[in-house]
């Protein structure tokens, strides 16, 4: 499967298992998805499951929210993580805090997908990865798949779990595992073994991050798109980097990342995002506060720029295996 | 006790792929049926009209009834010219996306009287604050093709300096506000502008665009609140061309009432007009123009049109409404409804319309060899990517700077 029809399946698996799943989104109806991750399932599932909704994110995620009390568990699709912003205080203000704010007597046991990260030439509104605004929300859940297994198990674990799971999908990443290099063909799933998808039910837990590459020279913390660039970083280079796919932000999964700088004593974070209080920060200071007398040179942060994702310079933009690699080479020779 | 027969109710269009479409339940009125209420009418005694639809032009290219403007021969040729224009224009920049010289475009093929009747109702000074639809509105301001085409290339003269997607324009000369991928927020700053106008004194006015999708999002409602209670000099503007990418209008509220009547709720006059009527548009625009102009406030127009392409060149719409579908319209085309009343009016020929179709052509054509001889998305000269680093400030920070350097750039 490729990563579309691995979450096509997460979700087809999820609404045949549990009446309760709802889902709904700009377009998600009969037509299935401007990328079509849910095609077929209104079809199969019926039109009380799976349907259209208004153009008003800000209406999705409350209406999510309602829903999640009376006792459903919507899965709801923002069209691009860019248009996420007119729902943010409902995600920030009432679905995170509903189980505090009461005492656990309410809960929001909602999904929130949304496609993110450039890489397709969508400008400055079809290109963000917000993460770091959600990360920094105590009560939010957020995870960030890097391959199709991973998705659709990661999927399904967000879906069942009982708390508000922000669920961005490098869209970067739909049909291919994109490395970086734009000049080359795509290259589809099917070459990849991550493609091997069970068409059933299982689950990737939430908080497990994955060693995709062990090595000793150099600790590589990515996520989304960035876990392909970081691997051919390390391919190119010859460097033994480990590459850890974080899989997912919150809940992290840190005895696996400390582990692993604790051996290599180098770290290297990237990300799409914004370097300015992004994640790669949070990482920083946490391998420091845990890692600090076996780290043997700084941690770096490869990131995308402090500017808009700009239309032309796309590349110029995007933290490419070229800037990650020089990360790399700097930090092992440090 | 009441039978239990709660049901939770999904809207659906009339007809889907592989189905004969059916536009039965559009009723279309005869032309010149509703009456044009004096300009300064109490909105309490027109609610009526969120509901009518003010047409002018009747089947046989006629116009009937109180609300023809009588514009002159050059005014009508002028508003044929700039539809006509924005069709080529259109056109050829969907045929250079697919030879990949671009990334992405948006046509407004059978809604062009939509912004082009507008824009020449209203002032040149008045202030646009329109969707990614309404190229019209620059056309007929007679802004450069080629300028539009270089933001379209991000190519070395694009004013937008490569950062915005294809057709995402912004021209302060023109008076047209820059387009926001986000839908609707143009909606309440057009308000703003407004008030702001307003409170100077200022005799300019705003006029903004939404889709009737996008009346959904928060702020077309915030636009409706602020217009109403602070009177802004505003006309505001639903395009209803029945589709929202693949969600029918009934997915936006349109199953139960008009868009028009959205803004009853909150006091202000609101009409609904033919928006394939060139005359019905330019008079209904020019009726709330006037108003605002006077101090009388905000006008809702819903402009009752169809999109009859692709919603953008990323789009299919045969995966989600039959394809014959644009063909019974009801209310035709825009270009072919005036060029019929011009004729009928003896101002115009066949032979005249073909000869303006091929000069627009070869003007269109030479605009865009001009264009791309500035370069194109992935070929030729290009804006230093340096500059992307510019105006995210109005002075660069140190860490820009730093980063700037860091980039090599
Ligand atoms: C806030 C926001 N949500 C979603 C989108 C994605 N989107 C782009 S255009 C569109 C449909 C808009 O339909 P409508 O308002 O009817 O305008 P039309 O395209 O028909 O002119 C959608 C959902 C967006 N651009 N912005
Ligand atoms: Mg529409």
């Amino acid at each position: 499967m490729n990563m579309i029809e691995a979450l096509n399946s997460a979700m087809d698996v999820a609404l045949t298992r549990d009446p309760a799943v709802t889902i709904f989104g700009q377009d998600v109806g009969y037509f299935g998805g401007v990328f079509r991750a849910t095609d077929g399932l209104q079809r199969k599932h019926g039109l009380t499951r799976v349907f259209d909704a208004p153009i008003s994110e800000g209406g999705i995620v409350a209406v999510a929210v309602g829903m999640g009390a009376y006792g459903k568990r919507p899965v709801v699709e923002i069209q691009f993580a860019d248009y996420i912003y007119p729902a943010t205080d409902q995600l920030i203000s009432e679905a995170a805090r509903m189980r505090y704010r009461t005492g656990g007597e309410w809960w929001s046991p909602i999904t929130v997908r949304s496609p993110y990260g450039g890489g397709i030439y969508g400008g400055q509104t079809h290109s963000q990865s917000p993460e770091g605004i959600f990360t920094h929300v105590a009560g939010l859940k957020t995870v960030i798949p890097s391959n199709p297994y991973d998705a659709k198990g990661l999927l399904i674990a967000a879906i069942e779990d009982d708390d508000p799971v922000l669920f961005f999908e490098p869209k970067r990443l739909y049909n291919g595992p994109f490395d970086g290099h734009h000049d080359k063909p795509v290259e589809p799933w099917s070459k990849h073994p991550a493609s091997e998808v069970p068409e059933g039910h299982y689950v990737v837990p939430l908080g497990k991050a994955n060693i995709v590459r062990a090595g000793n020279a150099v600790t590589v913390l990515a996520y989304g798109t960035m876990v392909h660039v970081a691997l051919a970083a390390a391919q190119e280079t010859g460097i033994d980097a480990e590459v850890i796919d974080l899989r997912t932000l919150m809940p992290l999964d840190l005895e696996t990342i400390t582990r692993s700088v604790s051996r290599t004593g180098r770290c290297v974070v990237v990300h799409e995002a914004t370097r300015t209080c992004g994640f790669g920060a949070e990482l920083a200071a946490l391998v420091q506060e845990h890692c600090f007398f076996d780290l043997e040179a700084p941690i770096e942060r490869v990131t995308g720029w402090d500017t808009p994702y700009p239309h032309a310079f796309e590349w110029e933009y995007f933290p490419g295996p070229k800037r990650v690699g020089e990360a790399l080479r700097r930090t092992v020779e440090a | 006790m009441l039978k239990n027969s709660s049901r939770l109710h999904i809207p659906e269009p009339g007809c889907r792929p592989g189905e004969t479409p059916d536009m039965s339940h559009i009723t279309v009125p005869p032309a010149g049926e509703v009456r044009r209420p004096a300009e300064d009418v109490d909105p309490a005694e027109i609610r009526d009209l969120a509901w009518a639809l003010i047409r002018v032009l009747d089947d046989g290219g006629n116009p009937v009834g109180d609300w023809n403007p009588g514009l002159s021969a050059d005014a009508l040729e002028k508003g044929l010219r700039a539809m006509m224009l924005t069709r080529a224009y259109d056109a050829r920049m969907v045929r250079v996306q697919r030879q990949g010289k671009t990334s992405f475009y948006m046509k407004s093929t059978g809604e062009e009287a939509v912004a082009v009747a507008a824009a020449l109702a209203l002032e040149y000074g008045d202030m646009c604050f329109p969707t990614y639809r309404q190229q019209g509105l620059l056309v007929a301001r007679d802004w450069p093709l080629v300028d539009m085409m270089n933001q379209v290339y991000s190519n070395s003269r694009d004013r937008l300096k490569g950062r915005q997607m294809p057709v995402f324009y912004s021209s302060r000369e023109a008076g047209f506000f820059s387009i926001s991928g986000n839908l609707g927020t143009q909606y309440s700053q057009a308000v703003g502008w407004a008030m702001a106008s307003a409170a100077d004194s200022d005799s300019r006015i705003a006029a903004a665009w939404i889709g009737e999708g996008a009346t959904a999002e928060g702020d077309f409602h915030h636009a409706l609140t602020f217009a109403s209670v602070y009177q802004a000099p505003v006309v505001l503007n639903i395009v209803n061309n029945q589709w929202a990418i693949s969600s029918f209008s009934g997915i936006a509220g349109g199953e139960r009432t008009t868009f028009a009547s959205r803004g009853l709720g909150y006091g202000i006059p609101s009409l609904r007009v033919d928006g394939n009527d060139f005359l019905a548009v330019y008079a209904v625009t020019r009726w709330a123009a006037n108003r605002a102009r006077s101090g009388l406030g905000p006008t809702v127009i819903e402009l009752f049109t169809y999109r009859a392409e692709g919603h953008s060149t990323s789009d299919d719409p045969s995966k989600y409404r039959p394809g014959t579908e644009a063909a019974v319209w009801p209310l035709g085309d825009p270009i072919e409804r005036l060029k019929a009343h011009m004729i009928g009016a003896g101002l115009w020929s066949e032979d005249q319309h073909a000869a303006l179709e091929r000069e627009l052509e070869e003007v269109v054509r030479a605009a865009g060899k001009e264009s791309e001889s500035y370069g194109t998305l992935k070929e030729g000269a290009r804006i230093p990517a340096s500059t992307m680093f510019d105006d995210v400030y109005k002075e660069m920070p140190p860490h820009l700077v730093e980063q700037r350097k860091q980039a090599g750039l």
